[in-house]
């Protein structure tokens, strides 16, 4: 019986062997594609390079945070100091954000709503932050609120302290987080035009009603986008904030400058468990972008879509 | 659509133009052009001899030559292999290949002083990738060659992310015109999809180069800091502001500035070139 059942599955044996089908029936037209073997050598010099470049920095975070075992990891995210540059990196990210997002949704409806002189100017403006190395984002502030700055003798003297502490982080990471939120608004604004909009008024709804509850739903996602990378990049700012914190260790020291103390000081295994902890921030962002161009794609201006 | 439609502002029947326009400008001024004019100011105190004079000295020279050398060198590094990853992302299927385009992007999300710390682990002469290339002769951290490679990481997602959905709209259509006139793959590749990916790779180069440029989190881990070896433009910004020299560090600031937009420039004008010359292809 098994040798019957078998049988009509297997060619059948008359068919000489340059006859058999070999591979799929219907072949990739070779003339629009690659032999196999450029294939699978493109693919693999590719996979390589991030391998090198991406996947193994990524991993290396986390077997250098835990060699020396879970206890010293747990110890060096849990000592004082350590919890003080999380509770710094939240506090920043919580004020810088909102700024942003006011900044971004006024910049997005001026932009996109109006027409007016010098628009072409400010869309460049905006972009501004990210051409200016981190370190002159810092430097900037230092010339303006420092001790020898522009409002440094008034700000002495009336005790207010804004580079070397909170007030400089925070500005700073606004400078070098400023662009996100508006460049992901404004070409998806620009798409979507004002019909809406003008519907919504002529029906009589006021300007506040129009924006919550027309525009508002419209960019959510949109929106949601430009706060998860605005808030990845104000957690883990380096550059701009080292130059405005003065250092000052559990006062003035985020996370990132958290690590950079620490590995400064040989103390390898800490500076790679608080690494790691940002690490995992930044994989959730990810995570989070990729699920939002995948389910909201459509909502995310076109250049977001995959 | 609507855009076509001019329209002025006082005209319009949508409100909160003074309101949104006003609180964008004084937004923009306080936090970024006010500041930033700063360097200007504090770098014209110098006057132009004593400004020539900081930016001329052996240190900062060394220093602005190896952070826009290496920059170009990352940029390059990744217009190719970047342009590479593209192109196998859109055309090819293998397994993995969702993770690592969810991948792509952690130079975005991860905090420059992880990375810079984790290169180093990587690439010194224990770590996974450095002992290998140790035993070929080649040293990475400590040099500038680890300069050129926390530039290629900085900089690496751009090219990818410009050059993709530019290959996903490539029409195939253009593909099989070529092949059906007698055109090998390679020309096909070289003649008709190059071309029209030209100025997508342009523009990610130039956002690549602009990022590495002023990198500084990423590198100083990596670089080693030797001064006129690889001591980069930003550090020593930093350097000069420790040692209260405002001025000194404000031109050094003014420099980079000037570099980076006068190099943004000539990279806009490629692009327009590159452009120009697709159409005429076509």
């Amino acid at each position: 019986m098994s040798t019957l059942s078998t049988v009509p599955l297997q060619d059948p044996p008359s068919l000489p062997p340059e006859f058999r089908p070999q591979g799929p029936l219907i072949r990739r037209n070779s003339a629009v594609t690659e032999s196999a073997w450029v294939q699978w050598l493109l693919v693999a010099t590719a996979l390589l390079f991030l391998l090198g470049f991406l996947l193994l920095p990524l991993v290396s975070v986390f077997t250098e945070a835990l060699r020396h075992g879970w206890k010293v990891y747990l110890d060096a995210i849990s000592e004082p100091d350590a919890r003080s540059a999380i509770g710094m990196t939240l506090l920043t990210a919580a004020i810088a954000v909102p700024f942003n997002v006011a900044f971004g949704l006024a910049a997005a409806w001026a932009i996109t709503k109006f027409e007016f002189r010098g628009k072409t100017l400010l869309v460049s403006l905006i972009d501004l932050p990210f051409s200016v190395s981190p370190v002159v984002a810092g430097l900037i502030y230092i010339l303006v609120f420092g001790r020898n700055g522009w409002f440094g003798p008034w700000l002495f003297d009336h005790d207010i302290r804004i580079v070397f502490a909170i007030p400089g982080i925070v500005i700073a990471t606004m400078f070098v987080t400023f662009p996100f939120i508006a460049r992901e608004l404004i070409p998806l604004m620009q798409e979507q035009g004002t019909d809406h909009e003008q519907a919504a008024l002529s029906l009589g709804a006021s300007g506040w009603q129009t924006f919550r509850r027309v525009t508002l739903p419209n960019i959510k996602w949109a929106l949601l986008y430009g706060v998860l990378l605005c808030t990845a990049r104000a957690m883990g700012e380096f550059g701009a904030v080292s130059v405005v914190s003065g250092h000052i260790r559990g006062q003035t020291d985020t996370m990132p400058l958290h690590v950079e103390i620490l590995y400064n000081e040989y103390q390898f295994a800490g500076a790679f468990a608080v690494a790691s902890l940002l690490a995992i921030f930044a994989l959730v962002t990810l995570a989070l972008k990729s699920y939002l161009e995948w389910r909201h794609g459509d909502e995310l201006a076109a250049t977001r879509r995959h | 659509m609507a855009r076509s439609i001019k329209r002025r502002s006082p005209h319009s029947v949508i409100p909160g133009f003074g309101l949104s326009l006003g609180f964008s400008i004084l937004y923009l001024s306080l936090i970024v052009l006010i500041p930033l004019s700063g360097v200007f100011f504090k770098s014209a105190q110098l006057g132009w001899h004593g400004l020539l004079d900081v930016i001329f000295a052996p240190r900062v020279l060394a220093a602005l030559r190896l952070s826009f050398g290496a920059a170009l060198v990352g940029a390059l590094i990744n217009a190719v292999f970047g342009t590479l990853v593209a192109w196998v992302f859109v055309r090819y299927r293998f397994p993995g290949k969702r993770l690592f385009d969810a991948l792509i992007d952690l130079p975005f999300a991860l905090p420059t002083a992880v990375a810079g710390i984790a290169l180093t682990a990587l690439y010194s002469t224990n770590g996974w990738i450095g002992q290998y290339l140790d035993a070929l002769g080649v040293k990475v951290a400590y040099t500038p060659l680890g300069v050129i490679v926390a530039c290629t990481f900085i900089g690496l997602p751009f090219v990818v992310r410009t050059v993709q959905p530019v290959l996903e709209d490539a029409e195939k259509e253009l593909e099989e015109a070529a092949a059906s006139l007698g055109a090998s793959r390679l020309q096909t590749v070289t003649r008709v999809i190059l071309p029209a990916v030209l100025p997508a790779v342009l523009t990610g180069f130039a956002l690549a180069f602009a990022r590495a440029a002023g990198e500084y989190g990423s590198i100083i881990f990596i670089a080693g800091n030797m001064p006129m070896v690889s001591e980069i433009a930003p550090l020593l910004i930093i350097i000069k502001l420790e040692e209260f020299d405002y001025a000194g560090a404000s031109a050094v600031a003014m420099a980079m500035l000037s570099l980076s937009l006068a190099l943004l420039l000539l990279i806009n004008g490629l692009q327009v070139w590159a452009r120009r010359r697709t159409a005429n292809v076509r």
